[in-house]
């Protein structure tokens, strides 16, 4: 009984503390980052809050948000679905944000959105593509809003690269079954590509953390596919190229934006890489002055170059932080209608319109590596 | 006091507590954060109260439970989601299915001592885990979304008096004894013509049932269910709330349930430093109280009473 | 069917790996009766010191591989002294559990100190191919795996069977109380142990990082709890019994994947794993001791 007690008073001191400084109150802008900051996804979570801090602080630098700063309030999701409800349930009741950005998976995002939708804060999850994380069985989620786009597009931009540029007839889609992500990926991918008049020969599967990759990339060698998609995260793809090079596999592979990270050279190693091509949000190489100031503000913070959740993560800031400006006030409901509304802004990732469904409409960028380097290739805009 | 009489002041003080809370939560005194840590509180608390009742008091070294849970969760889950049906029955399914499951595991492996019983339980529950990994009716890898929030305060703390009650009235049964003197000795039991395969079975399947209700009551509260939730280190956590409440002691495993999740949740402002601390803690507690908080020991107001003799609460390494 | 003989060379490659890390385990419980769950996490470490070595130190490959081996004994010592020494006297659960924290400490410390992202490992021996008939080929790498391997354990059997420590340590196992009244020092024999088990998780890590190219701080978890299931396998304890139970592991993985089943090839494994336990409890290579009341 006393430890129950105990509890009440400690529950309560601690909402009593918070209580005071609501989310629009006083100087600050109470901003949640709801990540993988432990546990297996960490290095996708810790990747966007690098991002989402770094446009924080830019914003904070340039005067804050109508006079206001922005306080980021991170809570770790441990990776794990359950954590997510609760570091976003956390966030609102007790540290009464105003908005949540985050997460950076679709499962751990799905976990979440029914608390944003009950509470009515809302959300900006930075690259979780599945697309019934903002629509749900045929009604928008009216708080739940993202940066990237989703699976579909990337996939039938790749599958249509594959039949136009690289002529390919025959492909083979190898899968991380344990990401919603790589499962939409691939299946855009299958249905466009056949619709071209491909043939998919095969689909296989992995796992996150998988090491070791020759067995089925025997299976796919005795294929003899004309490319080979791999829609998967950067850790993986690395050491599937990896092997699948040095096992003389020399088909062209070809990933989504999940591959988009400075580690994927040192893993693959600079000419396994070579004649694999990925769809991406931006290129680094891009002159655009957005990207290059993006791109050395953040090698100069963390020393080293950004990966793709990075560069969503703080696009995801600055989109928020833009509906703030134009609300013109810290109000959830108003910094909602804001983003709804959001048009035209200027995301590192390229100028970007919300559609109705909340997704934004952008354009992808085709890249492809030579010598360890993405090179640009192609852009394209969406129908 | 007699054993009646505590049970009803035990009884009376959880109405009380209920009651308390209830009114906080009604009131709006505390906020939904609040709700949810005292939800997942309740959570804890079931599995480590079963766990305890296989690994503590009938000694069957079992790190599987999280398999158990998922059973509970899964089936539960695919009640409400996907036929439609009302969540107190779903409840009820996902605890005589994960029941199932306990019996059926426990027949073979119960064969097994020690280490080996460990290593097959934990061989089990991720054999359960990879069975929905690669079903898609349930959403394979990536899960089964869109459960409706159907856990609250009430049903958490009807789930847990239940299962504290029902676990020890078992244990003080003549099961429960014959359970305890399987633990003590199995050899010298089964000399005394105890069917100890039986009790192991027995215990095996009352845990799995209730790890099974706490399965969907999770599910039910974090909307979302997901085949990696379920791995063998979900198993090590409910194992580390036993063992650092004191392997046996049903008191301790709620006493460490507690402890444990406000511990975790507390240290959510610190996200960098949170799985450190937790570890550094639980191997201090290992080296400094092996037994654990409450040894074998249960709480109860004669030792309150007695508090200060040296047959109390505190208990020293040996 | 050079589809199925080069499956079965990557099946040996795979294994290798985990007999490698499972020699360490296998010894560890061999001697104290402990399932290190951190060993995962001290092969973990292994790796990064030889990273470290290599990209801040430039050192070659023999170097660092030593480096490594030596931190990670002395790492592993560390660990010994000071979380279950202590608990020498204490029950195994709760030796276990503390196996456990130090295992959530060295990982979690891991993403603390160098960050949760995959590092690349840098190319220490370049890799040949060398084309064995038809479209069968085989690697260095998978050659050197293998034959670490094995050179490692006959190593280890020698040390146990024919050195005066190797002596201590199987006195040890078999009576501790007994074997401190024969003036065996109990608490360093079990330190050497303990060395002697990091280290040779420290070279798997090493071996890991050249043949994989990707190190993180969570690399331990998955292969440590396959070294496990494949020490468990060839009889926990028993020096070779690690070698082929990592082996045939390997090769079992490989088969389910190979005929498409490689989600199902974890579960696959541990059914094997709990039909030995049920029908030869003590492993392919143990030998069944009845329990003396």
């Amino acid at each position: 009984m006393a430890l129950a007690m105990g509890m009440v008073a400690g529950c309560g001191s601690q909402s009593t503390s918070s209580q005071g400084s609501s989310g629009d109150n006083g100087s600050t802008i109470k901003i949640g980052a709801d990540l993988e900051l432990t546990g297996g996804q960490a290095s996708y979570g810790t990747s966007a809050l690098k991002g989402i801090q770094l446009a924080a602080e830019e914003i904070n630098n340039a005067g804050g948000i109508n006079g206001k700063k922005i306080e980021i309030v991170q809570a770790d999701d441990s990776s794990k679905p359950e954590e997510s409800t609760r570091a976003a349930q956390k966030l609102i009741s007790q540290d009464k944000v105003v908005a949540i950005i985050g997460t950076s998976t679709s499962t751990n995002t799905l976990a979440a959105v029914q608390v944003v939708q009950d509470k009515k804060i809302p959300m900006i999850t930075p690259t979780a593509t599945n697309a019934k994380v903002t629509v749900n069985n045929g009604k928008v989620n009216s708080y739940v809003f993202r940066a990237c786009f989703i699976d579909p597009f990337q996939g039938s931009v790749m599958a249509n690269f594959a039949t136009q540029n690289l002529k390919a007839k025959t492909a083979v889609v190898y899968i991380d079954t344990s990401s919603d992500y790589s499962k939409g990926l691939a299946k855009s991918f299958e249905d466009t590509f056949k619709k071209n008049g491909g043939q998919i020969l095969s689909e296989e599967s992995y796992q996150q953390n998988d090491s070791d990759f020759k067995v089925v990339l025997t299976r796919i060698k005795e294929r003899n596919p004309d490319v080979i998609y791999v829609p998967g995260y950067y850790n993986e793809v690395g050491k599937i190229v990896k092997q699948a090079r040095e096992m003389g596999i020399k088909a062209p592979f070809m990933g989504g934006d999940g591959w988009d990270a400075p580690q994927l050279v040192d893993i693959a190693g600079k000419e396994n890489l070579n004649n694999t091509f990925i769809s991406n949000h931006y290129a680094a190489d891009d002159p655009d002055p957005v990207i290059q100031k993006f791109v050395s503000a953040f090698k100069t913070k963390y020393g080293s170059a950004p990966d793709g959740f990075a560069v969503l993560g703080y696009d995801a800031m600055n989109m928020l932080a833009d509906a703030i400006k134009r609300a013109g006030s810290a109000d959830p409901s108003k910094i909602r209608d804001a983003l709804e509304a959001t048009k035209d802004f200027k995301a590192v990732t390229g100028t970007l319109t919300l559609d109705q469904n909340h997704d934004p409409i952008k354009a992808a960028t085709i890249l492809e590596f030579k010598d360890g380097k993405e090179v640009f290739k192609t852009k394209v805009n969406p129908q | 006091m007699n054993k009646s009489k505590s049970f009803w002041i035990g009884i009376v003080l959880s109405l009380v507590i209920y009651g308390v809370f209830q009114f906080l939560i009604e009131g709006e005194i505390v906020n939904d954060f609040v709700t949810d840590t005292l939800i997942l509180i309740g959570i804890n608390v079931i599995l480590a109260v079963s766990l305890n009742l296989i690994n503590g008091i009938t000694g069957q070294f079992s790190i599987g439970h999280a398999g158990f849970m998922s059973v509970g969760a899964y089936i539960s889950a695919i009640i409400t989601v996907k036929q439609g049906l009302p969540f107190p029955l779903a409840l009820v399914c996902g605890g005589i299915v994960a029941a199932l499951a306990g019996l059926l595991i426990g027949i073979p492996s119960l064969r097994l001592k020690g280490d080996y019983l460990a290593i097959a339980t934990l061989g089990f529950g991720e054999i359960i885990r990879i069975v929905w990994l690669n079903t898609d009716y349930v959403g394979g890898a990536s899960g089964l979304s869109g459960i409706s929030k159907e856990t609250n305060w009430t049903w958490i703390f009807v789930c847990v008096v239940l299962t504290v009650v029902v676990i020890q009235n078992f244990v003080n049964s003549t099961h429960g004894r014959a359970c305890i003197s399987v633990r003590e000795n199995e050899i010298a039991a089964e000399a005394m013509g105890i069917n100890t395969t039986k009790y192991k079975v027995m215990a095996f399947t009352i845990g799995a049932f209730f790890a099974g209700i706490a399965g969907a009551l999770s599910a039910h509260n974090f909307y979302i269910i997901q085949p990696t939730s379920f791995n063998f280190i979900k198993s090590f956590e409910i194992l580390v709330i036993v063992v650092l409440g004191g392997l046996g002691s049903t008191t301790g495993s709620i006493l460490a349930a507690v402890l444990l999740t406000l511990l975790f949740t507390y240290l959510q402002d610190w996200p960098e430093i949170r799985m450190i601390i937790y570890s550094i803690i639980l191997i201090l507690t290992m080296i400094f109280r092996p037994k654990g908080l409450m040894g074998t020991r249960e709480f109860s107001f004669k030792s309150l009473k007695k508090k200060g003799d040296q047959h109390g609460t505190t208990h020293t390494a040996s | 069917m050079d589809y199925i003989i080069q499956q079965f060379i990557n099946g040996i490659s795979v294994g290798s790996i985990y007999a490698l890390i499972a020699l360490g385990y296998t010894m560890v419980y061999g001697i104290i009766k402990l399932i290190n769950f951190a060993h995962g996490d001290v092969f973990m470490i292994g790796a990064f010191v030889s990273f470290y070595a290599v990209t801040l130190l430039h050192l070659g490959f023999i170097p660092s591989l030593l480096i490594s081996m030596a931190a990670c004994a002395l790492v592993g010592v560390i660990i010994e002294r000071t979380a279950y020494k202590p608990l020498r006297n204490a029950s195994r659960i709760a030796v276990l559990i503390t196996a456990i924290g130090v295992s959530f400490l060295l990982e979690n410390g891991g993403i603390f100190a160098v960050g949760a992202q995959p590092k690349g490992f840098p190319e220490l021996i370049h890799k040949t191919q060398y084309t064995i008939f038809g479209n069968v080929t085989i690697d260095s790498i998978q050659i050197m795996i293998l034959a670490v391997t094995v050179i490692l354990m006959i190593l280890l059997q020698y040390i146990v069977h024919y050195t005066k420590i190797g002596k201590a340590m199987r006195a040890v196992s078999y009576d501790m109380e007994a074997a401190r009244l024969m003036g065996i020092n109990v608490d360093s024999t079990i330190s050497a142990t303990f060395a002697i088990g990091s280290a040779l998780a420290a070279a798997a890590g090493v071996i890991f990082g050249m043949t994989y190219n990707s190190i993180d701080p969570l690399m331990g978890i998955i292969p440590g709890l396959k070294a496990f299931v494949a020490a468990v396998l060839g009889g926990i304890g028993i020096i070779p019994g690690a070698l082929v139970g990592g082996l045939v592991l390997g090769v079992l993985e490989t088969a389910v994947s190979s005929v498409g089943y490689s989600l199902w090839r974890d579960g696959v494994a541990f059914a094997i794993l709990i039909l030995i336990l049920i029908f030869k409890p003590s492993g392919l290579f143990g030998k069944n001791v009845r329990e003396k009341v």
